[in-house]
């Protein structure tokens, strides 16, 4: 019985002539949807699979399913005579093109069998030469299979009944090995730096007859990686051979190999070799070592796997980095891509090669851990981290505690090579991580975002188009950029005469919703503000990579910053920094990110109020005296005006209330004097999204900033509890509130959202007065009314509940340390969002 | 809202038998976006005054647009209570028989000029009440316009948009009319609020026997015809809104980059000699910096060219008139600029071979982009200067460093040449968030250069003042 052995992620070829019964072998053995067939394609491109005319075309789209189903690293499995070497090559080149290996199926059938099963097909005819030609062409291309493919199975007779498919997986697919693992990057030689260094990780150094190294184990279990480059230039690669192959043999480290060992064991097998870049240093060592151990090693390096995915694919380990394509591929390029990496093909002003910045560029889930090439201090980029800290050049040997991602490192016991170009002098591609990482890319942020809490949150592209727009025109750093407010709903319109919003309809929202206890928060009337403060410059550019001075940004809520010069953003971020105080230590953080609303509405609006606000006024004022004058001398000479003099009294009384109910948001500013800000929530801090957290809490912390400085001001609120009997009195409060010329408030849940259930995180309520901004004058007129009330929530609350996912995700990966890419794609969803066209008044 | 005549013509009371409404009683009209009421506040022998009063439904108006306008402007604004072009359309509803100029039973004093005197309370008239003196007095009327305060609590607003106009002389009733018609929605320059395609003719008939002899007749028909497009609220209005603004606060986008004021495209004033030895008029600065960027991109055999930041497809169309161009790309920011560019380059109308040398897209330069790859040579005309300082970093990685062209064509303006352009206060462009001097440009060349791997040479663009060097700065960046 032959056992065929396929690789999990490949492509199968089966080859055999027009009945040979392929299409039968495929479908025992493989799913539909995993087998390609050259006839169904036909019939796809002609409506008939005997069109030979259509041939051309049908392998067009076989060959473009093939490598899309490669790309996407599905088995994919081609149904096709495949009798000529010349279709088998293309197929197995778009296999090398994907990385993946191909093998071969041949069902060798006899004539006559194939004959009588053509003969027998009542859909197919098929001419008598036809048969017999692919036989000899299957023949004569027989040979080459072995060499094109990977594997070739030959089936006669029985076999090809009889057969059985396994599956196995790539050698670098050790996904079900969850470590924790200590990644040690490059040791070239430097045995001491590695015993101490695995000492100082825990482990315990095992030694031979001689006191040599010759293993080491972690009471704890865990298991060390070693990132490849163990060889050269060093004083002792033997010591760190036997260190490594004993920890490798007991199951205690894993190993990858880099360009160094490539080079040796190619030496050692006494290829011609360049001896350089210390591999003199090697080949003499070893050379008074034993034959035997020379043998060992050598097996030992040569056995070694290009690159290892681990930790169920959470974490890649790879001597000089992996992109996100290549991650458990097998190819020479993925290969050497681990080994050497990419360079552009230029060289520096040392000679050296200039490296392509991959890491720049990585978008992947999995955090890829590297060497390979030197670099002062280990930097995140885009969720990858190179370990190589240039022991051997008298820097320092690290490693990397997965999954604590704690870094942990030893100083080189003296320069034991010296460098040919110096370490400070790395270009900054590879030292400024979040520099380069800064670098956004197009595709970050046209897709759909996934989210924690509603999964995923899809953007359309006549959305990504204005928010790409006004993010790249007008709004402040993305770096700064860490969130943007989402948008809230009202509750339910109140059908309380004279109302069109009250807090009861909030209240009975929440109670439906099995939210016990509620938060009723003032709502200040101003400009919604988002501040990034940090505590100096020092933290802007290690955390955030700005280091053009500035310490934050204060940005409204389509980003765009709020002051016109950045000195006055940085007076402004003193004062909040200074008001912040203790807020820092306490939170263990040197950053902070606030939602606030800053006051007055006229020192943002102000454009806005005059063409609109103020405009709309001074034309009633003008206009409504006027006309209620000629209305009354009409009636003095007898007309019957009818109802028209008291509306238009009645118009003139509501210019003048809507003229006061914006002009309360209005004073005048000069500098920051005249400017309140008042936060109500500590969005993040270093490690953590406050977001979730009790609102009595972000109050606290508001008041406490609102004490230190008069700049800040708090935020009133009351608790409602929703099953007892103090609702009257929080209508109450609101109706106080709104009277005195308030905005009105926000109803917010408290405690543990009810399970399994999306609650709106917050419904606003605004006051009478207020909505004459929103709805107009005289919208409190009953013929008004009455049709404003038809009015539909429903996609402001779906807007509302995306755009709060999306705000949540950003701040998660905000504080989580992920890349900048993540947490922008995140806010540029928000942003996306809010250009959908949904009633502003709302 | 308000709009009375008077009249002193004696018997007064014979303008009922014009405007076809009795003094005697208050009737109601209704709208299509209100009510409109006429009235006679007074009427006997010597004087007598007609009221009309639009009472504007705003939620009706809102709700029975075509399109669904969904901006905050809709509920607070000032249509229920200025004299828009609303007013002006109640007014030709309403009168029509006398804006015609006929009468069953006055025919001839329908034709005669009798004294008139007209007030409209809340007139919007952008340009103050100097702008409607200069398009009254020409017609014969004796103007008086009062301009309405903002908000006296906040003196420092300054003047609302709005006069109070009053208007006096001696005209035929219908020319009144007609000229109010034409005149209401000019002065007000603002979004129109009813839409029809027989624009032209209705300013044909209404400006019968007046406009063709007024000296700002073009400027008035530009303004009239002007604003009829784009009722559809764009998104970036929707993002406006959100952030507080004015809903054209983000759509105020420099789709071509033509000066404002003083349009030192227009003239050269570095030129002192008089065109006595110049056969054509001088060439526009825009079509010289064009001139200047094709140079240079033959001049290093760049076949293949993207223009970041294309506008509305300037050179692009020069550059695909060029056979020498092989490949031509084109990208804003600006979604509206790239349907600006689809219809002056009207790919779809080319043959194939022509449009196929074509490709246009809506991208961001902050953003690394892999169509941004593959081109001999990127453009970037007249666009730096649009870019935030900070933000500017950012442009240059993706530009120099992600996509690396062969050739970068870089033109900004020389702000040391602004002195030459007469009433220039502040940047060229109200979009502008720079304009550098030579030596800035330089210095930010040089560092670019040094960064990237290339090489830059400075080509003034425009004539060379000797002492503020040329109005366009060039640089062109080989690698």
């Amino acid at each position: 019985m032959t056992e065929i052995r396929l690789p999990e992620m490949g492509l199968v070829v089966l080859v055999g002539v027009s009945g040979a019964g392929k299409s039968h072998f495929a479908r025992r053995h493989f799913a539909p949807t995993q087998v390609v067939s050259s006839d169904h394609c036909r019939a796809l491109v002609s409506d008939d699979e005997n069109d030979q005319s259509a041939t051309a075309d049908a392998f067009e789209l076989l060959h473009h399913i093939v490598r899309t189903r490669l790309r996407r690293g599905l088995l994919t499995v081609v149904d096709a005579t495949n009798v000529q070497p010349g279709p088998r090559a293309q197929l197995v080149r778009i296999a090398k093109e994907q990385d993946v290996l191909s093998v071969a199926i041949v069902l060798d059938v006899p004539e006559s069998v194939a004959k009588a099963r053509n003969a027998a097909r009542t859909d197919r005819d098929l001419p008598e030469h036809v048969v017999p030609r692919q036989r000899r062409e299957l023949r004569r291309g027989m040979r080459d299979l072995h060499r094109a493919f990977r594997r070739a199975y030959v089936l006669t007779g029985e076999e090809i009944d009889e057969a059985t498919v396994t599956y196995e997986r790539s050698w670098s697919d050790k996904r079900e090995l969850t470590g924790p693992f200590d990644l040690i990057g490059d040791v070239h030689g430097c045995r001491a730096e590695l015993e101490e260094l695995l000492t100082r990780l825990g482990y315990v150094i095992e030694r031979d007859a001689l006191g040599r190294a010759a293993g080491a184990a972690h009471p704890d279990g865990r298991t060390a990686l070693l990132l490849g480059d163990l060889v050269d230039r060093g004083p002792d690669t033997p010591g760190v051979l036997r260190l490594a192959m004993g920890m490798v043999n007991a199951g205690t480290a894993l190993c990858v190999p880099g360009n160094h060992e490539n080079k040796l064991v190619r030496a050692l097998r006494g290829r011609r070799v360049t001896v350089a870049h210390g591999l003199a240093e090697s080949l003499e060592q070893l050379a008074a070592e034993p034959e035997e151990f020379r043998a060992e090693a050598l097996s030992f390096m040569d056995g070694l796997v290009s690159h290892l995915v681990l930790d169920g694919g959470r974490l890649v380990a790879a001597h000089a980095g992996l992109k996100e394509e290549y991650h458990g591929r097998a190819s020479g390029r993925v290969r050497s891509f681990a080994l050497y990496g990419e360079t552009t093909g230029e060289t520096d002003e040392y000679g050296l090669p200039v490296r392509y910045a991959w890491a720049n560029d990585y978008r992947g889930s999995a955090m890829v851990v590297y060497g390979h090439t030197p670099v002062v201090e280990p930097e995140w980029v885009n969720n990858t981290l190179c370990l190589d800290t240039g022991c051997v050049f008298g820097g320092r040997l690290t490693a990397l505690r997965y999954p604590e991602k704690e870094i942990v490192s030893v100083p080189a016991h003296q320069v034991w090579y010296a460098p040919v170009r110096p370490l400070e002098a790395e270009p900054p591609a590879s030292r400024g991580g979040h520099r380069e990482s800064g670098v956004l890319r197009i595709e970050d942020v046209e897709e759909a975002v996934e989210t924690r809490l509603m999964g995923r949150v899809n953007l359309r592209a006549e959305n990504v188009w204005p928010a790409l727009e006004a993010m790249s025109r007008f709004a402040v750093d993305p770096r700064w950029l860490v969130y943007l407010p989402p948008t809230m709903a009202p509750a339910d319109t109140s059908s309380l005469e004279d109302h069109l919003e009250h807090p009861a309809e909030a209240f009975a929202a929440y109670r439906k919703q099995g939210v016990g206890q509620v938060v009723c928060e003032e709502k200040h009337m101003g400009s919604r503000a988002v501040v990034v403060v940090t505590r100096d410059a020092g933290v802007a550019a290690a955390r955030f990579g700005v280091d053009d001075g500035t310490t934050g940004a204060v940005y409204t809520r389509t980003g765009r910053p709020f002051f016109p010069d950045p000195e006055r953003t940085e007076t402004f971020l003193a004062r909040v920094r200074a008001a912040a105080g203790s807020l820092f230590e306490e939170l263990e953080t040197g950053w902070l990110v606030l939602d606030c609303e800053l006051m007055p509405w006229s020192a943002k609006a102000v454009e806005l109020l005059r063409r609109q606000y103020a405009a709309t006024g001074a034309a009633a004022r003008a206009a409504l005296p006027a006309a209620a004058d000629a209305l009354a001398r009409a009636e003095a000479r007898g007309l019957d005006v009818g109802g028209l003099r008291g509306r238009i009294e009645r118009r003139e009384a509501n210019a003048a209330l809507f003229r006061d109910a914006y002009a309360r948001y209005c004073w005048p500013v000069e500098g920051l004097t005249g400017l309140r800000l008042a936060p109500f929530q500590v969005l993040a801090g270093e490690g953590a999204s406050y977001a979730t957290r009790d609102h009595r809490w972000h109050l606290e912390a508001a008041d406490r900033l609102a004490v230190a400085d008069d700049l800040i001001v708090s935020t009133r609120s009351r608790v409602v509890d929703l099953t007892g009997d103090d609702e009257a009195e929080a209508v109450g409060w609101w109706r106080d509130l709104t009277a005195a010329g308030g905005e009105g408030m926000v109803v917010k849940p408290l405690g543990p959202a009810p399970e399994g259930r999306l609650v709106q995180p917050g419904l606003k309520c605004r006051g009478r007065e207020y909505l004459r901004i929103i709805y107009g004058p005289d919208y409190t007129e009953p013929e008004h009314l009455e049709r404003l009330r038809q009015r539909s929530l429903g996609r402001k609350r779906s807007l509302a509940m995306r755009e709060y996912a999306l705000g949540l995700e950003s701040l998660d990966r905000l504080a989580a340390g992920e890349p900048l890419w993540r947490v922008h794609q995140a806010v540029f969803g928000v942003l996306a969002l809010e250009s959908e066209p949904v009633d502003p008044r709302l | 809202m308000l709009l009375t005549i008077t009249t002193t013509a004696r018997p007064a009371t014979d303008l009922g038998y014009l405007l076809v409404k009795h003094p005697g009683r208050v009737q109601a009209f209704e709208q299509s976006f209100g009510t409109a009421h006429v009235f006679y506040p007074e009427a006997d022998e010597d004087r007598c005054t007609a009221a009309l009063l639009l009472d504007v439904d705003p939620i009706k108006l809102a709700r029975t647009r075509r399109t669904p306008d969904l901006s905050l402007g809709q509920y607070v604004n000032d249509r229920p209570y200025a004299a828009s072009s609303l007013l002006a359309s109640a007014m030709a509803n309403v009168f029509r028989t006398a804006m015609r100029g006929q009468s069953r039973e006055r025919p001839e004093l329908a034709g005669t000029p009798i004294p008139l005197r007209i007030t409209l309370p809340a007139l919007p008239c952008r340009g103050g009440p100097e702008l409607a003196a200069s398009l009254f007095a020409p017609l014969g009327w004796q103007v008086e316009a009062c301009p309405v305060p903002l908000d006296e609590g906040f003196p420092e607003w300054g003047d609302s948009r709005y006069v109070t106009l009053t208007i006096e002389g001696e005209s035929t009733l219908a020319a009144a009319l007609n000229q109010l018609y034409v005149l209401l929605p000019v002065l007000d320059d603002s979004k129109h609020y009813w839409v029809a395609a027989d624009e032209v003719d209705k300013l044909v008939r209404a400006g019968e026997g007046w406009l063709a002899a007024h000296p700002a007749r073009a400027w008035i028909t530009r303004r009239y015809l002007a604003n009829r497009h784009r009722l559809v609220r764009t998104a970036l209005a929707r993002l406006a809104d959100a952030d507080d603004a004015p809903d054209d606060a983000l759509d105020r986008h420099p789709i071509d980059e033509e000066p404002p004021v003083a349009d030192p495209t227009a003239a050269e004033p570095g030129s002192a000699e008089p065109a006595e030895d110049v056969a054509a008029p001088p060439v526009p600065l825009a079509e010289r910096r064009v001139q200047a960027v094709l140079d240079a991109l033959r001049a290093e055999h760049a076949a293949t060219v993207i223009d970041l930041g294309c506008g509305s497809g300037r050179l692009l169309s020069r550059l695909l008139q060029e056979p020498f161009f092989e490949f031509v790309a084109g990208t804003d920011v600006s979604a509206r600029a790239i349907e600006a560019a689809q219809r002056r380059l009207a790919p779809g109308l080319l043959p194939r071979a022509q449009a196929d040398r074509l490709n246009l897209f809506t991208a961001a330069l902050t953003y690394a982009d892999q169509r941004f790859h593959g081109y001999d040579a990127a453009v970037l005309m007249e666009v730096i200067e649009h870019v935030d300082p900070p933000r500017l970093p950012a442009v240059e990685r993706v530009v120099f460093g992600d996509a690396a062209p062969r050739v970068v064509v870089v033109t900004t303006p020389n702000a040391e040449y602004n002195v030459r352009y007469e009433n220039l206060t502040g940047f060229r462009h109200p979009d502008h968030r720079f304009e550098w001097t030579r030596a800035e440009f330089d210095a930010w060349t040089a560092r670019v250069a040094g960064t990237y791997g290339y090489r830059v040479r400075h080509v003034p663009v425009g004539d060379d003042d000797p002492s503020v060097g040329a109005p366009t700065q060039m640089g062109v960046f080989i690698r």
